[in-house]
């Protein structure tokens, strides 16, 4: 157990990165697929086009690829950068980008079925009343399709959650050496190869404690906010 | 027993998941009979150990794994190379994965505890790369205020970190080759790692990088054997006459020659 007392605040403070990866992935990713679902149902054909375009890209792109091409296409080649000085920085946001944008593929996706469950008959009703589509979509339909999606939706989060892994493809590292969990636990097995069994059970457990609260708030959430019909 | 085995079998597939680029091992032949040889290297290091894109191996590391194992009566196709990543190499020795190892594996007294080494067969220095026409870093000292790559898990950025340079900026990727492509488009100033490994990027791209030439640590390179080999004293005798009957020199010069790198006087051979 040297290795928890050596190494517990590395592997804590490398899970908090994680959990910053994650927060912000998950909230810009749940915004932009929104987005992306009321582009795809709008009236409006261009509006659906962008929308499936950057759905079909995104989600079917492995996002080691994604990863890759947001720091050595967008940062490298075309000169996008979140900072300049601190290179930790602009590979973080970098992250955060790739992964929002790759996860909002799928929230997109799940809310769209979400869509699909609201009668067509309310929709109708709505517009019937005089309601516009924008107000239709606000005030009777995306909230019921909200409500009933909130398990995928969890898994979704749950993988973006997993996901935040791969940003070690792009180095997401913090100025005091400190890598991001995954990056972590490489290091660690690269030091102490007698006690791999050890760091994965540390690493399975810590990203179990990032995850698992997600899927029961989801499931108090989902039978609190059902929609009974 | 069985439960290292266990072990070996959890720490291969969390590897596998945080390795995923390396593509994995080979298990083609499990069959672990008496007619082959099962070498470890690395599969992703050029000039050093590298699987070329037509299956074939390459490098100093392969070709000084070729020369012990026709030493100890090996023929070619009895050869069979493995791929070892840094993080599983005592782990392949202690499980019998492989029957030795030859993948840039530096001799330390804590390794030894584990298992056995013949050699040194090459003595290896903490080095910086750089662009070739960088003239403002001459060692490890001027890196204060650079922004400098090494790879995730890797032990020479974190020697520049607490020895020398306090103010310099770790970009840390999982492969060099991202390294590589970082300093050559010049968003990043340098790498470091043992110098016969960066030579070994050099020789890639000949003309674009040179090599500080200032090292600033000793790796005594070992051929990785499990606990209690026979074979030991017959590889270092081997290795010795590597020196003497110029293989040792012409697997240098047959991969690293054109980096710009200068061959060394070979070591001498540590009988423990």
């Amino acid at each position: 157990m040297d290795l928890i007392s050596e190494s517990g605040s590395i592997i804590l403070t490398s899970f908090g990165l994680t959990l910053r990866l994650a927060f912000f992935s998950g909230i810009f990713s749940l915004l932009l697929g929104v987005v992306l679902a009321i582009f795809r149902v709008s009236p409006v054909p261009v509006l659906r086009w962008v929308g499936a375009a950057v759905v079909y890209t995104f989600r079917n792109t492995p996002l080691t690829l994604v990863m890759f091409f947001a720091l050595f296409g967008l940062s490298y080649q075309l000169g996008l950068s979140f900072d300049e000085d601190l290179i930790w920085r602009n590979a973080f946001w970098l992250a955060v980008l790739a992964l929002s944008v790759y996860t909002s593929t799928f929230v997109c996706e799940v809310l769209r079925s979400g869509i699909n469950t609201v009668p067509l008959g309310q929709a109708e009703a709505a517009r019937a009343i005089g309601l516009t589509f924008t107000q239709n979509l606000r005030l009777v339909v995306l909230p019921q399709a909200l409500r009933s999606v909130i398990n995928p939706l969890a898994s979704v989060i749950i993988a973006m959650t997993k996901n935040t892994t791969v940003a070690v493809t792009i180095g997401v590292t913090t100025a005091s050496m400190v890598n991001e969990a995954s990056g972590q636990m490489k290091t660690l097995m690269e030091k102490n190869s007698d006690q791999i069994l050890l760091i994965f059970i540390i690493f399975a457990v810590g990203f179990m404690i990032l995850t698992l609260p997600i899927g029961f708030f989801a499931g108090w959430a989902s039978k609190r906010f059902a929609v009974a019909r | 027993m069985k439960f290292k085995k266990i072990a070996a079998a959890v720490g291969a597939l969390a590897l596998a998941g945080s390795l995923a680029a390396c593509g994995g091992g080979d298990d083609s032949g499990s069959d672990a009979g008496g007619d082959k040889i099962k070498i470890g290297i690395k599969f992703d290091q050029p000039g050093l150990g590298f699987k070329e894109a037509d299956g074939s191996y390459s490098g100093f590391d392969v070709d000084m794994a070729t020369y012990i194992a026709e030493g100890l009566g090996y023929e070619g196709d009895q050869i069979q190379f493995v791929e070892a990543v840094s993080a599983n190499r005592e782990t392949f020795l202690k499980d019998g994965s492989v029957d030795m190892i030859l993948a840039t594996y530096s001799i330390t007294d804590e390794r030894k505890a584990d298992v056995d080494f013949a050699g040194p067969y090459y003595v290896a220095g903490q080095d910086i790369l750089v662009a070739a026409d960088n003239t403002d870093i001459t060692g490890p000292k001027d890196l204060d205020g650079k922004k400098l790559c090494s790879v995730t898990g890797s032990t020479p950025a974190e020697n520049i970190k607490e020895n020398y340079a306090k103010g310099v900026q770790l970009q840390e990727f999982d492969t060099y080759s991202k390294c590589v492509t970082a300093i050559e488009g010049g968003q990043l100033d340098a790498m470091t790692t043992d110098d016969i490994i960066l030579a070994g990027y050099a020789q890639q791209d000949p003309g674009k990088f040179k090599i500080v030439g200032a090292p600033f640590s000793e790796e005594n390179y070992g051929v990785g054997l499990p606990k209690g080999s026979e074979d030991r004293d017959k590889i270092n005798d081997l290795i010795e006459q590597s020196f003497e009957d110029g293989a040792w020199e012409k697997a240098f010069n047959d991969n690293l020659g054109e980096s710009g790198y200068k061959l060394p006087e070979p070591p001498t051979v540590d009988r423990y």
